[in-house]
């Protein structure tokens, strides 16, 4: 395509917001209707994009690439398998968060409607860019309108959650961005040639030693976004207090950007790294799926409800990543998706339901259902998506992601297996309390059913959740190829320090590699890895 | 002359000025006392002018005094308003800054 | 028309899509048409299509229709389609889910004629017979589990159809949660079976397991996995404690799940999977033995309770226990053939429950009700029938399945589980029995305000309890027993290309005389025990009771089985996590976070002492600052 459409779909949303610093304060409506426009182009744009996409290719497509600061700092976008559905959910959901704010926003609409167009771009270059420093600055700049977002317009903890999410996902990106510049020295010492494109950096291949730092300065950046399990408890906090839109954007975007880190970045890049601490992240995502649900459980709010299941959900998604083979690796980028649908209407509903009692304490309700039938049809709908009801898109995710778990590992997939018990337990337990049941408190006999605003945003998601749930090949095929592609240059990599992924067995102790067989390369290794080899290892000796 | 005896006098006139900005409490008074090291400094660098017959720290005196002006109309407005709100220039009471 | 086969499940679908789209708008009249017709659509497709692969059903062709509507899960090595059916052991389900479901459909519009969610009852009626119909239309164990799922989640809106009451909300709900417990052993078997077979498809599992591909170890492991599921959606120990509380919901639902949808899957999953059960001899005798318990079982808890609906739900228990128990013995026709008797009894049991209830307005306790058989006389005349027949009193179809299943206990030598199914048969002739003389005969133990009310239901109710009373009687004919004459059993012989035959039995027409015989003196010592303790002198049951205290105790509290299961697993999870959340969570994992940035602020706090905010202390520091500097210049 010769418009360079990636690059429209990404700052078309910062032209909105561009656009909306001169329209004054007061005109609120025209505010709305400007930043859901913007959106919509947006998502319709990224129509385009999907329905132009060749699911045949396993490299990004669609590239745009032009010089930008030097340094091998360049402004490269592509898209490819693993980042389009991403990209697709991302636009797909903004116009539903800015309706889903229409009303409920009334101060400083202007600011807030900014911020959240501020904020598409930052998440779709995230997830377009293919330039490690480009990645780099719109993973932070993302956090600035989030920041704001929770701060101003969140509930009465609002200052203390947002500060608790920015320096918590700002500690992890430091450490990150330290590992940056790590692999771009080395890249520079190994060619000659200063870059940050990511498809060079995964050319080198570097000791086992150092990738364990550098892969553990990724991997804690990306857990802490996903969050796996000791990394969870700004995600609680930030839930509860963000508003409706904040929240469904935090949970259904941000959080799938962790994950798709581990996919761009850390995989591919360190796989002997991976391969070593494959059964401590497998591990710590498995505490988080059965601990997530187990907390769940007992909340007493309904939202941090909600964000302790996405503790559990994304347990899952992590889980099935480890398993590095093409079912699981495909169920986690379609369970991501599928839990961006579910987790996103969840807080939907619970924004209704807040706008109309001002409460989010499970207690304050029950009985709803009868004074709103139709937000009951659809919060069962998606709560049994989230649970994962055959039929609707969590299934279809679920199993992928299980089997893929159980092809590598059984163990884990046995005890995986026991999120579909407390994934129906604690939710329908929620669903019984809040919409069963007589009607205990009299606010709730003053409860509106849906209006048609509130309908509009929500049917989309339903739609979505059966088309994926009945047919999810249309999602599945468009995959493929790149994750076909990611499987083998991991496997490859890994099979290059004798390091040849068994499944079957967890490595535990690091492989004691001698210097003989460091230094004897085998003949397939591209020209800048075997410079970096030969610099790395005169660097040894030094000492 | 020796240009010692210039030296000196700058030396010791920007002794005075550190030790009067030092112990003095009053605005006003520390103000002048920046005054005065910043002409303690210029006799200094027009002393070492004359002697190693440089023109370059002549230009920097010129620098000094234009800088001394502009912040002698900077810093006698901030006092102004200072004052205007606390009814005195007493440096001690101003501690806005404290940690 | 057979060629449309895999229409069937999908006209209920629509009907339900239709009602809950548009249901507000439409009229009352409108849905009670609907509704019905789409399952009398099912059925008389489902018709054509039997008809069609019936003559072939009597040759040895296991071939049925099959139709792969489009590929649906397709990953790596998981392949998955959405692929329909249509064989003999469907045919039989689909004829029994959609008949007895159109009956009770058509029984639902008078039951439910007074509700104000009317439309939403048949929108989920009709779901529910979709998800069944899809259960055992599917071709492979990934579309079956779809339908699996779908009826449990039918079952959870149904049973909480009346929301606003608690309970019914919670037993809606439990009923989820247990079944998807045995939902996560099944899921764990289909990956078993995924991994190994490469296939879900049954006809491929089937080819897999006959070219012995596979070790008998696996079989059993991944047989008893899917067991683990059917003890959950079929309500077996120990996960049958979901199925008593489910009479919250309207009795029309009861008598759905009871007799054609939900609990009939799990039978119907093992038999269509008999060629695995037959491989692996401890699978098929954990279903045997886990069967023949639960008959007995849950008959001795029936024995006690007064709750008609819960009487009756202990007896489905226990007679599902006797398909599961024939077909752990490999006697699978003669497990599907009591599955398709008891099809017919059980919905008439519940319905005519439920007419008894109509006129009693909504009264369930048999100790308020008695001498009602003069003002209803067809409900009692039908539920007699039905007592009768479930009660194995011969010649009605109840009796010749129930007989196929221990004659083929008898046959193996398993004579353990035949006296236990013995001793479940005259239980059963006992409690039905005692729920007839408690409800029917005896004294008028109800109000006069009730008494006011009291009237025969309207023939919207009482004709579909005439029609399953007549075929109650007369169903069991297409299985005589081999006594009556060689090849009479037409049901084996149908379902014969289907279903392996596992074990080749000969016993002598002497023995099956004796069996029969021993059979249908047991039913009656049942109902004579009944009339003795109920009619007679109904004294003895309180002497008996006072008699033996603590056994009585526990059965009337159904072996404490609920709470124990609460202490067991529901209090420690939820103590376990409130202990989690509040001592580790919140302190622990929080803390260290928001530990560490205290500690920055703690020492930030230190440092900023230093900051007096005095300008003088700046301009000291800042001199001894510059003369240090300076000393270190010059010196």
């Amino acid at each position: 395509m010769s418009i360079a459409i990636i690059s429209i779909i990404t700052f078309l949303p910062l032209a909105g917001s561009f656009l909306l610093l001169f329209i004054p304060g007061e005109k609120k409506d025209l505010h709305r209707l400007i930043a859901l426009l913007f959106s919509l182009i947006t998502f319709s744009l990224s129509i385009v994009l999907f329905i132009h996409f060749d699911s045949s290719k396993a490299e990004p497509q669609m590239v745009e690439k032009s010089a930008w600061l030097g340094y091998g700092i360049n402004y490269h976008v592509g898209i490819d398998g693993l980042s389009l559905l991403l990209v697709l959910l991302s636009t797909f959901l903004f116009p539903i968060a800015i309706l889903s704010g229409w009303r409920y926003i009334d101060q400083r609409v202007k600011e807030y409607h900014i911020f959240l167009l501020f904020l598409e771009t930052g998440i779709i270059g995230v997830f377009v860019s293919l330039n490690l420093f480009l990645f780099y600055v719109f993973w932070e700049v993302m956090l600035i309108p989030m920041y704001f977002l929770i701060g101003i317009w969140g509930g009465p903890r609002r200052i203390y959650a947002t500060i608790k999410f920015v320096i918590f996902t700002m500690f992890g990106s430091l450490l990150m961005l330290v590992a940056i510049f790590t692999l771009y020295s080395f890249y520079y010492k190994a060619t000659g040639v200063y870059s940050f494109e990511i498809s060079d950096l995964t050319k080198l291949i570097l000791l086992p030693k150092v990738q364990t730092w550098l892969f553990l300065a990724f991997a804690l950046a990306f857990a802490i976004k996903v969050p796996l399990f000791p990394f969870h408890t700004w995600l609680p906090d930030a839930h509860v207090e963000a508003p409706t839109a904040g929240s469904v954007i935090l949970a259904a975007i941000l959080l799938k950007m962790g994950v798709y880190g581990f996919l761009r970045l850390a995989m591919p890049l360190f796989p002997q790294a991976l391969a070593q601490f494959t059964p401590l992240l497998m591990i710590l995502s498995l505490i988080g799926i059965i601990y997530g649900g187990c907390m769940a459980l007992i909340q007493k709010d309904v939202k941090s409800l909600v964000a302790y299941s996405s503790v559990s959900h994304m347990g899952l998604i992590m889980l099935a990543l480890f398993a590095l083979n093409q079912e699981g690796l495909e169920g986690s980028i379609l369970q991501m998706i599928n839990h961006g649908l579910s987790t996103g209407a969840l807080f939907l509903i619970v924004g209704i339901l807040y706008e109309r009692a001002h409460t989010r304490l499970i207690k304050d309700y029950g009985g709803v259902s009868r004074q709103m039938p139709v937000l009951a049809a659809f919060f069962l709908v998606c709560m049994l998506s989230s649970i994962g009801l055959p039929g609707l898109n969590g299934f279809v995710g679920e199993i992928l992601c299980l089997f893929g778990v159980f092809q590598s590992y059984k163990i884990m997939a046995y005890l995986a297996v026991t999120t579909v018990i407390l994934a129906a337990a604690y939710l329908l337990w929620m669903y019984q309390r809040v919409m069963h049941g007589p009607i205990i408190h009299e606010h709730v006999r003053s409860f509106k059913d849906l209006n048609l605003r509130e309908i509009l945003y929500l049917a989309p998601i339903v739609v979505l959740m059966f088309w994926i749930g009945i047919y999810p090949n249309f999602f599945l095929r468009k995959m493929d190829a790149s994750v076909n592609f990611l499987l083998q240059k991991i496997e490859e990599k890994q099979k290059y320090f004798g390091l040849e992924m068994e499944p079957h067995k967890w490595r535990l102790i690091k492989p004691d590699l001698s210097e003989k067989e460091q230094s004897n390369p085998k003949e397939n290794v591209s020209r800048p890895a075997l410079a970096f080899r030969e610099i790395f290892a005169g660097d040894d000796k030094k000492p | 002359m020796s240009p010692v005896a210039f030296f000196i006098l700058s030396l010791l006139l920007f002794t005075l000025g550190a030790l009067a900005f030092l112990f003095k409490r009053d605005l006003i008074t520390q103000f002048m006392a920046i005054e005065i090291m910043l002409n303690a400094a210029n006799l200094a660098l027009v002393a070492g002018a004359k002697t190693w017959a440089s023109l370059d720290s002549q230009v920097v005196v010129f620098f000094v005094i234009t800088v001394a002006a502009a912040e002698a109309a900077v810093g006698l407005a901030i006092i102004l308003l200072i004052y205007r709100q606390k009814k005195n220039i007493r440096s001690e009471e101003i501690n806005l800054l404290k940690g | 028309m057979s060629e449309y086969f895999w229409l069937i499940p999908l006209f209920p679908a629509a009907s339900s899509f239709i009602l809950v789209i548009f249901g507000r708008w439409l009229p009352k009249k409108y849905v009670s048409v609907q509704a019905p017709l789409a399952v009398l659509l099912s059925f008389i497709f489902g018709l054509a299509s039997f008809l069609k692969i019936y003559p072939r059903g009597l040759g040895h062709e296991a071939a049925g229709l099959s139709k792969t509507l489009f590929s649906w899960i397709h990953s790596g090595s998981f392949q998955i389609d959405f692929t329909f059916w249509f064989d003999q052991l469907t045919a039989v389900m689909v004829l029994v889910v959609s008949g007895v479901g159109f009956i009770i459909h058509v029984y639902s519009i008078g039951y439910m004629a007074e509700d104000r969610s009317y439309t939403r009852y048949f929108s989920l009626l009709n779901l529910f017979t979709f998800a069944m119909l899809l259960l055992v239309m599917a071709g492979n164990m990934v579309l079956m589990f779809v339908g699996w799922e779908g009826v449990g989640l039918c079952s959870y809106l149904l049973i909480g159809f009346w929301f606003e009451r608690p309970s019914a909300a919670s037993a809606g709900k439990k009923a989820f949660i247990v079944n998807r417990i045995g939902d996560a052993a099944f899921l764990l078997g289909l990956f078993f079976l995924l991994f190994n077979f490469k296939t879900a498809s049954f006809p491929e599992i089937n080819r897999a397991l006959t070219d012995g591909r596979i070790s008998s170890s696996l079989a059993t492991l991944i047989a008893l996995l899917f067991f683990a599921g059917a003890t959950g959606k079929s309500a077996q120990i120990p996960l049958y404690v979901w199925l008593p509380d489910a009479m919250e919901g309207p009795t029309p639902v009861s008598a759905l799940i009871h007799a054609a949808t939900m609990v009939t899957a799990g039978v119907y999953m093992v038999s269509r999977l008999n060629v695995l059960y037959s491989y692996s001899g401890i699978a098929a005798e954990v279903v045997a033995i886990i069967g023949a318990l639960t008959a007995v079982y849950a008959g001795t808890i029936a024995l006690t309770q007064f709750d008609i609906k819960r009487v009756l739900a202990y007896s489905t228990i226990s007679q599902i226990g006797y398909m599961f128990l024939g077909c752990g013995v490999g006697a699978f026709a003669a497990g599907m053939f009591h599955l398709y008797t008891h099809a017919f009894f059980k919905s008439l049991l519940f319905l005519a429950a439920g007419s008894v209830m109509h006129a009693l307005s909504g009264e369930l306790d048999m100790r308020r009700m008695g001498g009602l058989k003069k003002h209803l006389p067809i409900t009692y005349s039908t539920f007699l029938i039905g007592a009768i027949t479930i009660a194995g009193v011969p010649f009605f179809s109840g009796f010749f399945s129930k007989d196929a299943i221990l004659t083929q206990c008898y046959a193996q030598g398993k004579y353990f589980l035949w006296l236990l199914g013995l001793t479940g048969a005259i239980i059963t002739a006992f409690y039905m029995f005692r729920l007839i003389f408690l409800t029917f005969h005896g004294q008028e133990r109800f109000s006069a305000e009730i008494r006011h009310h009291l009237h025969e239901s309207p023939p919207v109710m009482t004709i579909p309890l005439i029609i399953l009373a007549f075929f109650s009687i007369i169903a069991g004919y297409i299985g005589l027993p081999v006594v009556f004459g060689h090849d009479l059993n037409f049901f084996e012989r149908f379902l014969e290309p289907v279903i392996i035959r596992a074990y080749e039995t000969h016993l002598s027409l002497g023995i099956e005389w004796l069996l029969i015989i021993i059979s249908s003196v047991i039913a009656f010592v049942g109902i004579f025990l009944a009339y003795v303790f109920y009619l007679k002198s109904p004294h003895l049951p309180h002497q008996l009771a006072s008699r033996f205290p603590g056994v009585y105790r526990l059965l009337f509290n159904k072996y404490y089985v609920d709470e124990i299961y609460n202490i067991l697993f529901v209090k420690p999870l939820v103590k376990g996590s409130e202990m989690v959340y509040y001592n580790f969570d919140l302190p622990i994992i929080d803390g260290a976070v928001n530990g560490s940035a205290k500690t920055v602020s703690f020492f930030g706090r230190i440092l900023s002492l230093v900051q007096s905010g005095l300008i003088r202390d700046y301009a000291l520091v800042f001199i001894l600052g510059v003369a240090i500097i300076l000393g270190l210049i010059l010196f």
